[in-house]
């Protein structure tokens, strides 16, 4: 037995792939997965759930590689919406650009966009660490729960809306932040965490000259003077 | 009426009674003005819209006689099974009753209170439903049959939970709150509730009111391709929204694959929400029907896509009535509550009754009236996270009432269906009903009693002007 295997989309469909992967793949010998022609279809590599590579050759769809747990994918071009949505661990790596809501409400792993990601990126941020080597979009980080999000180019408006314990790193300019977030000094615990997070994304950049932005936690209670007599 | 000449020689003559109150500012507008006054924070309550509307009371069977014969009561057969999904998923949902409990959330929920939930169901063959705070490994044990809710906020979603769950409910809205996202004040966000949300501890937690991962219709398409995907094609996925433009909502829902379309109707219950939300937005679950039926049928998807109906349904003639109109099955938050003893004078400790009035008391109601959920200080441990509350409600004991409960309804239902000479709760028709009022019948779209009179109508054979 092999330990890769090839899948041409142009002849097989998503749902053999797919099927593929979270029926047989587990508890195979096979380590690599190489996908051709991709052309722009939706969740492939969704629900993926064993140590394996996955290489997605061209541009994807939506929710590629949804909800990953374990698995690394990477596509090797741009990719749709809401990519590694609600990732639970393991890597999801874009080469190319990535359009709204990259990593939306990812619970655990590392995200990371080799070029820009559109607006929403890091959205709802439950844990997950999301790295952009460019530029976001706005409401990047929105509601952001919990985990990192990292920003080598410049982040825009609403940055950080609503945040809650999720911490965002920008390297770049801010166009604006959004309600609730507010920029905080970088300690050095922070030069650290977001050292190690460049090197595990293999991205260079000097971290000592990155922002911190955190949530200045006034709206974790709705009115403050009511003392939650409401 | 006194002139106004008298009211002046008159000022302080007479009881209250002589005393003109105003219509636009009734003590209620007042209480709620100077309530504003003072918290300067809209006010956030439970349970469902108070406010009297159009219901399922307002139609009434039209069993057999002599031109429609009846079946035997207890000799002839009549079955409540029912089955949902089957559009597109490999799996279907197969329940012995038309009766599912909604969707409520462990938070807002205590722990005691889903897992009665969850017994009772299971012994009823019928469905229990996540909510907004993920699944926890007791209601996946009690449950037989779980739902799994896909909400706006995502707390504690996973695809482990996603694999194990018998289907799954996308949640764009409900009744109680169309359009507006969850709430659940500090007071309930324990340790474990926090956790499970990845929240801090001891926050109001206000959560999202729009997916995270897609926008419109066309997107839903994609998220449920996405989620088919993940579990290989094999749960139903549910569709979950409030009662507004019904019509073209269902539509939509249905072109982007749901398996199941669930409408929540305006007086659909809830466990934190504004009480502007509750009494003023969406409309009544009678009116939201048979716009779902309608769309369906326009599409030609009837008995194709599964349609459950909630919001305010109470007993077997809702149920039967809902099933008449064109549902599938009916779901049900408000009365489960009830049936664990929401609004009970009483909780019971195992030995006999304590009375807990004075809870109720201190949260400023009484039993009967309480709709303090949001509070968390549940007087009967039905919709806390402290851990002496919760231990007024005995799941096991709590789980027989419901049980029972259930029971009754689906008796009430399998009753009326034979008296309208079905052997299937599921073949009662539009034709088996009557409406006593004119807004029921323009609604239901169901004729006037006694007339063939259905207003608005114009298919109709009595001239609606006449
Ligand atoms: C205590 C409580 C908690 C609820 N939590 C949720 C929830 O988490 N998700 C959801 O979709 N609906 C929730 N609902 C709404 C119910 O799922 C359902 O739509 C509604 O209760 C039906 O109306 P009824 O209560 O009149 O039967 C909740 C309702 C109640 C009473
Ligand atoms: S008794 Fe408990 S469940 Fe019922 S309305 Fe009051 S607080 Fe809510």
């Amino acid at each position: 037995m092999s330990d890769s295997r090839e899948f041409d989309l142009a002849a097989t469909s998503v749902r053999e792939l797919n099927q593929y992967l979270h029926a047989e793949l587990p508890g195979s010998d096979v380590t690599r997965i190489s996908v051709q022609n991709p052309n722009g279809q939706h969740s492939i590599g969704a629900g993926l759930d064993c140590p394996v590579e996955v290489d997605i050759h061209g541009h994807a769809g939506y929710f590629i590689a949804g909800m990953n747990k374990q698995a690394r994918v990477t596509v090797h071009g741009n990719v749709g919406w809401s990519v590694g949505e609600n990732m639970m661990s393991g890597q999801v790596r874009v080469n190319g650009h990535a359009s709204e809501s990259a990593g939306a409400s990812a619970h655990g792993g590392l995200l990371v966009i080799d070029g820009d990601a559109s607006s929403r990126c890091g959205i709802s941020l439950k844990g997950g660490n999301v790295v952009v080597a460019g530029d976001v979009g706005h409401f990047s980080a929105f509601m952001a729960q919990a985990g990192t999000m990292v920003v080598c180019g410049n982040a825009g408006a609403n940055l950080g809306d609503s945040l809650y314990e999720a911490v965002i790193y920008v390297g770049g300019s801010i166009d604006s932040l959004g309600a609730d977030a507010r920029e905080e000094p970088m300690e050095a615990s922070d030069v650290e965490a977001l050292r190690d997070l460049l090197t595990e994304a293999g991205l260079e950049g000097d971290a000592e000259n990155f922002r911190r932005v955190g949530s200045a936690r006034s709206l974790y209670h709705w009115n403050a003077e009511a003392h939650q007599e409401y | 009426m006194n002139g106004p000449s008298e009211q002046v020689s008159l000022p302080l003559a007479g009881g209250p009674e002589q005393l003109e109150a105003s219509a636009s500012f009734d003590a209620d507008v007042m209480a709620y003005i100077r309530r504003a006054t003072q918290c300067g924070l809209y006010d956030i309550r439970g349970m469902g819209a108070k406010r009297r509307l159009p219901t399922f009371d307002d139609l009434v069977f039209l069993t057999a006689s002599a031109s429609r014969y009846p079946l035997e009561g207890y000799r002839e057969q009549c079955t409540s099974r029912t089955v949902l999904g089957g559009r597109f998923a490999t799996k279907p949902i197969e329940l012995d009753i038309p009766v599912t409990i909604a969707g409520m959330s462990f938070g807002s929920l205590s722990a005691s209170a889903k897992d009665a939930l969850g017994r009772a169901a299971s012994e009823m063959g019928t469905s229990t439903t996540t909510g907004d705070g993920g699944m926890t490994p007791e209601e996946r044990q009690s449950s037989k049959t779980l739902v799994y809710q896909c909400l706006p906020s995502r707390y504690g979603f996973n695809p482990d939970d996603l694999r194990q769950a018998d289907a799954i409910e996308i949640v764009i809205g409900q009744g109680a709150k169309p359009g507006g996202g969850g709430m659940l004040l500090g007071q309930k966000v324990s340790s474990r509730v926090a956790g499970m949300r990845t929240l801090p501890e001891g926050i109001d937690q206000r959560s999202a009111c729009r997916h995270p991962d897609w926008t419109g219709p066309d997107d839903l398409a994609i998220k449920i391709g996405e989620l088919r995907e993940i579990t290989d094609w094999e749960k139903p996925i549910y569709v979950k929204m409030g009662a507004t433009r019904v019509f073209d909502d269902v539509k939509l829902a249905v072109k982007a694959g749901a398996d199941v379309v669930v409408i929540d109707g305006m007086q659909g219950g809830t466990a934190a929400t504004q009480q502007v939300f509750i009494e003023h937005t969406g409309i009544p679950t009678l009116a939201a029907l048979p716009q779902a039926v309608e769309a369906l049928e326009e599409m030609d998807m009837a008995g194709e896509v599964g349609l459950i109906i909630s919001g305010g349904i109470r007993t077997g003639a809702d149920v039967a009535k809902a099933l008449a109109l064109g549902a599938d099955a009916v779901s049900i938050g408000q009365a489960a509550l009830i049936a664990l003893g929401c609004n009970n004078r009483c909780h019971h400790d195992g030995e006999g009754w304590v009375d807990v009035s004075d809870d109720y008391q201190q949260l400023g109601t009484a039993p009967g009236f309480c709709h303090h959920c949001q509070t968390g200080r549940c007087p009967v441990g039905i919709t806390t996270q402290d851990e002496r509350l919760e231990q007024r409600l005995l799941p096991e004991k709590a789980a027989d009432w419901v049980r029972n409960y259930l029971q009754v309804v689906n008796m009430e239902v399998t009753t009326l269906a034979r008296a309208c000479g079905k052997s299937d709760v599921h073949h009662l028709e539009r034709e088996d009903l009557a409406a006593l009022t004119v807004e029921a019948a323009a609604m239901a779209r169901i004729p006037l009693a006694g007339t063939s009179w259905i207003p608005g109508c114009s298919t109709s054979n009595t001239d609606p002007g006449s």
